[in-house]
Order: structure tokens, then C-alpha cells, then sequence
């Protein structure tokens, strides 16, 4: 089989990977702050996805164009959840916080079963069938709209918390909460506007990933757990490292599925899980705690 | 008077760290407190400074009630805090540190301003300030944290034990500027387990054992109490 074939596979399943990995860097940016796990982060992309494939179907919206709304949607319900539900429990035992998030979950999950059901729909754009040919690349454009919009959230969520004011204050509250409430910063609002924040990072990513796959409400689990494993493969509280976990997950997924078996892509996810904790606990690019 | 404390308790559970605490801090001038570990300073400090709620009794800062505000209400108003343990943000740069000092509103505007006095004020930093603060001596962290509280223009700036983990030389550079804040008019609580050094600066002083002042004076008087003497300075 010629070299590019398998070229065109791995640069698939970057552009897939980089999706992965800015649903993670949401999940990733919410624990690093606020030290919460958030066992709902697949629910909420999920329903990014929905909202983009509501807004193509009955109002012609790209998802591209629709996920700056769906994050803004999302930032408002991240927010509301830390606001109202999340901060009571900060001081709380970490299984009570787990099950608290878990239930948030299911109930978005299956309010979603309500709404929509169990089948799978889709968003119809008039590119999917289109293809970027870069040198001996042929990519869908899908892919390339989907991971370059990945990449590019990426960015300026990082040009966010290197520049701006607010996005140095929530590093400071990461960094060492007493030294956050001793120079008076208001902890609880940061930590609202970074779980806000992380919600509009998974919608944004949900938003690109109906351009790839169709969503149905038991996607969700599937997502969580896939971030969850891209920010342990990267490196918890490493932006760099969430994507690069996304990256090597959506490569290895894709070149598994294409050489071994579709149905057996996820075995060589939590391959990498396994060899990644056991060579280097920290992540790739996490640092020693 | 700049803060007046009255009848302050506060409790972990059932445990009482202060026990109807009461004193008052002059303007412009130290107030000292010492005690033994565990002897409520820390608890006072972050009772004082909204982190910590009190069960009962009254703060007042400039004539308004300010028991049980928020952290980040009590530090605009212009309580500033230096906290035990410096409590810097050590991966990020000296100059986010300072730049972070001076977030809360009264103070944003003039924060270029001040960064640049700070500066002046301590030259080591500005040759630091794209370090970041983790990797700075514990010396440099503590001018690092007074420098952040002063970006926050505070009227009054609470100091928790500055000279904890600083070696002798540091020590007596601390002091100096803590002396120098006060001659500038500047109104300060100095909580220290250097407390012959505190007593010498301080106008007032009280002295804290197990949540309660059992004790206070001006400084010089206590310096020549024969109990203080004896449980503080050694002699």
C-alpha cells in the first residue's frame, strides 16, 4: 500500500484529534482552576452538538457560524451550574462531588432521550462531500474546517489567559487560592466564569464535531471518558498537552480503524492510557506534581 | 481610628480560635500582636481580612461594619493583606504577581503607575520580572508579596508573620521597610514571632494566648513586662 494512503489517514485523524483535544482542553482548564472533575464535560459538547445540528436543520446555520452562539449558550449554562450547584459543593468530599456531576449527566442525557430520542441525525452542509487536496494530502474539507477551528479556539484560549486581566486572575486562583482571596480577587465568580468557559470550549467542539461524525445523546459518556483519557495521555493542567493527547487519540483511532478493525479503535486509545501511566504517570507534557 | 475590633469570636466547628477578641488600631502607626503558636494570629489576620467568617462581634474600618464581607470587598475597601507563607502565584511571572495585586478596582487604574514605584521600591524584582515568582529566594518572595499588597494602594496592610523562613540579614532588611511604610503614614498590624523586633516598632501592642488578649500596651511597656519578657523574648 502506497506511503500515501497511510499519510492521508494520520492527517485525518489529526484534524479529528485536534476536535479531541480542544473538548479536553476544556475539561482540562475546568479541573486545573477549580479543581472539580467534570463528569458531565461529553453532555455538554453533546449538547453543543445538538444546538449546531438545530440550527443547520431548521435555520440553515453552518455549525461553523452557529458555534460562537452555542458557546456563548454554553459559557451561560457552565457558568449557572458553578454558580448555582457546583460552589456549594467545593469544600465538599471529592465522591460528592463526582456524584453530584454524574447526575448532572444523566439527567442531561436522557432529557436529551426526551427531546431528540436515540437516533442519530446529522447536519447537512454543501461541503461534505468536498475535498482540500495539500500536496499528496486529500483531506474532506469537513476535517480541515473542523481541525483548523480546533486549533484556532486553541489559540485564542491561550492568548486569553496569557494577556488578558481576567485570564490572568482565574491562572492566579490555579496558581494558589488563598494568594487569589488575599489580593481580592472574587474566587467564586472566576471559578464560574472558567467552568463557563470550559463549557463553551466543549460546545465549540461539539459545534466543529458535527461536521464529522452524527450525534446522538450516548455519544456523551463516550466523549467524557475520551477527554478524560486525552487529559491524562497529555498531562492534567497542560493546554499544549490536551491537544497534543488529542492529536495522538484521533491518530492512532484512525490508523487502528484502518489497519486493524473500526470497531477496535478505542482498544488503542486505552493502550495508550495504559503505557502513558505507566511510563510516565505525569502525562506527556504534565509536570511532576 | 483606622479599625476597630469588638467582642470577635470565631470558630472551626467546635473549636474557638478567638474568643471575644477587642482592640483598636491607631492610624499611621503599628499594632503589634504576639502570641505562641496557635495562638489565634493567623485566625485574627484572615477574620479581619474577610477570609474567614467570624461567629460574632464587630469590625469596623473607618467607621463601617465590615464582619463577614467577602475577601474580595474587605481588600477595596482597603484592608491589604501579607500573608503567612508569602502566598505568591509561583508560576506565574513577578510581573503578573504585581500586576494581580492591583486587580481589585480601587487600584487598576493607577496600576502601571505603581508598578513602576514598585520598582524603585524594590530594585531586585524589577531585574526579576519575567521570572517566574516560584523560583524566586524566599526573601525576594516576601518583598514580591509586600510589593503585590501595595500595588493594591491599601490604607491599612496586615502582615502575618513576614519574617517566618527569612535568614537574619533578610530579616533586618524586612523591618527596615516596614519602618519605613509607617514613617511614610502608612497604618499597619504586624503579627510576628520576632517579637522584640515588633515591640520596638509598634505603637500599641497586644498580646493573643488561646484566642484571647490577655494583655496590652504600648510598645516600650511591654517590652519591659516581666511576663512578656519572660514567655516571648527569652530573657
Amino acid at each position: 500500500m502506497p506511503l500515501d494512503f497511510y499519510l492521508n489517514v494520520a492527517a485525518g485523524g489529526l484534524l479529528t484529534g485536534l476536535v479531541y483535544g480542544l473538548a479536553a482542553l476544556g475539561l482540562s482548564v475546568i479541573f486545573g482552576v477549580v479543581r472539580i472533575v467534570n463528569f458531565a464535560h461529553g453532555e455538554l459538547m453533546v449538547i453543543g452538538m445538538y444546538a449546531a445540528v438545530l440550527a443547520a436543520g431548521s435555520l440553515g446555520i453552518d455549525p461553523l457560524l452557529a458555534a460562537p452562539v452555542v458557546a456563548a449558550l454554553l459559557f451561560a449554562v457552565g457558568y449557572g451550574l458553578q454558580r448555582g450547584l457546583i460552589n456549594r459543593f467545593i469544600d465538599r468530599p471529592d465522591h460528592m462531588q463526582f456524584i453530584l456531576l454524574v447526575g448532572v449527566a444523566m439527567v442531561i442525557v436522557n432529557g436529551l432521550l426526551i427531546a431528540f430520542g436515540p437516533d442519530s441525525q446529522s447536519a447537512q452542509v454543501p461541503y461534505a462531500f468536498d475535498a482540500i487536496e495539500i500536496g499528496p494530502l486529500l483531506l474532506d474539507t469537513t476535517k480541515v474546517y473542523a481541525g483548523v477551528g480546533a486549533l484556532a479556539v486553541a489559540a485564542l484560549l491561550f492568548l486569553f489567559f496569557r494577556l488578558s486581566l481576567t485570564g490572568k486572575a482565574i491562572r492566579a486562583c490555579s496558581d494558589n487560592q488563598l494568594g487569589a482571596r488575599v489580593v481580592g480577587l472574587n474566587v467564586e465568580r472566576l471559578y464560574a466564569l472558567t467552568f463557563g468557559l470550559g463549557a463553551a470550549t466543549a460546545g465549540i467542539a461539539g459545534c466543529l464535531m458535527t461536521l464529522l461524525v452524527d450525534v446522538r445523546p450516548q455519544l456523551a459518556p463516550e466523549y467524557t471518558l475520551l477527554s478524560f483519557i486525552i487529559v491524562i495521555v497529555g498531562g492534567l493542567g497542560s493546554m499544549g498537552g490536551a491537544l497534543l493527547g488529542g492529536v495522538l487519540i484521533g491518530i492512532s483511532e484512525a490508523m487502528a480503524g484502518f489497519l486493524i478493525l473500526p470497531s477496535m479503535k478505542s482498544m488503542f486509545s486505552y493502550g495508550l492510557l495504559i503505557l502513558v501511566l505507566l511510563l510516565r504517570p505525569q502525562g506527556l507534557l504534565g509536570k511532576r506534581p | 481610628m483606622m479599625l476597630t475590633i469588638e467582642g470577635l469570636d470565631l470558630l472551626y466547628g467546635d473549636a474557638q480560635a478567638l474568643d471575644d477578641v477587642s482592640l483598636d488600631v491607631p492610624e499611621g502607626a503599628v499594632t503589634a500582636i504576639i502570641g505562641a503558636n496557635g495562638a489565634g494570629k493567623t485566625s485574627l489576620i484572615r477574620t479581619v481580612s474577610g477570609i474567614l467568617r467570624p461567629a460574632r462581634g464587630s469590625i469596623r474600618f473607618e467607621g463601617r461594619e465590615i464582619a463577614g464581607l467577602p475577601s474580595h470587598t474587605v481588600c477595596d475597601l482597603g484592608i491589604g493583606q501579607v500573608a503567612e507563607g508569602r502566598q505568591v502565584f509561583p508560576t506565574m511571572t513577578v510581573r503578573e504577581n504585581l500586576e494581580m495585586g492591583a486587580v481589585i478596582p480601587r487600584a487598576r487604574e493607577r496600576a502601571k503607575a505603581n508598578l513602576e514605584r514598585m520598582l524603585v521600591l524594590f530594585p531586585r524584582l524589577g531585574e526579576r520580572l519575567r521570572q517566574a515568582a516560584g523560583t524566586l529566594s524566599g526573601g525576594e518572595q516576601q518583598m514580591l508579596a509586600i510589593g503585590r499588597c501595595l500595588m493594591g494602594e491599601p490604607r491599612v496592610i496586615l502582615f502575618d508573620e513576614p519574617s517566618l523562613g527569612l535568614a537574619p540579614a533578610v530579616v533586618q532588611e524586612l523591618f527596615r521597610i516596614i519602618k519605613r511604610l509607617r514613617d511614610e503614614g502608612m497604618t499597619i498590624v504586624l503579627v510576628e514571632q520576632n517579637v522584640a523586633a515588633s515591640l520596638h516598632l509598634a505603637a500599641t501592642a497586644h498580646v493573643l494566648e488561646q484566642g484571647r488578649i490577655v494583655l496590652s500596651g504600648t510598645g516600650p511597656e511591654l517590652l519591659d513586662n516581666p511576663k512578656v519578657q519572660e514567655a516571648y523574648l527569652g530573657l
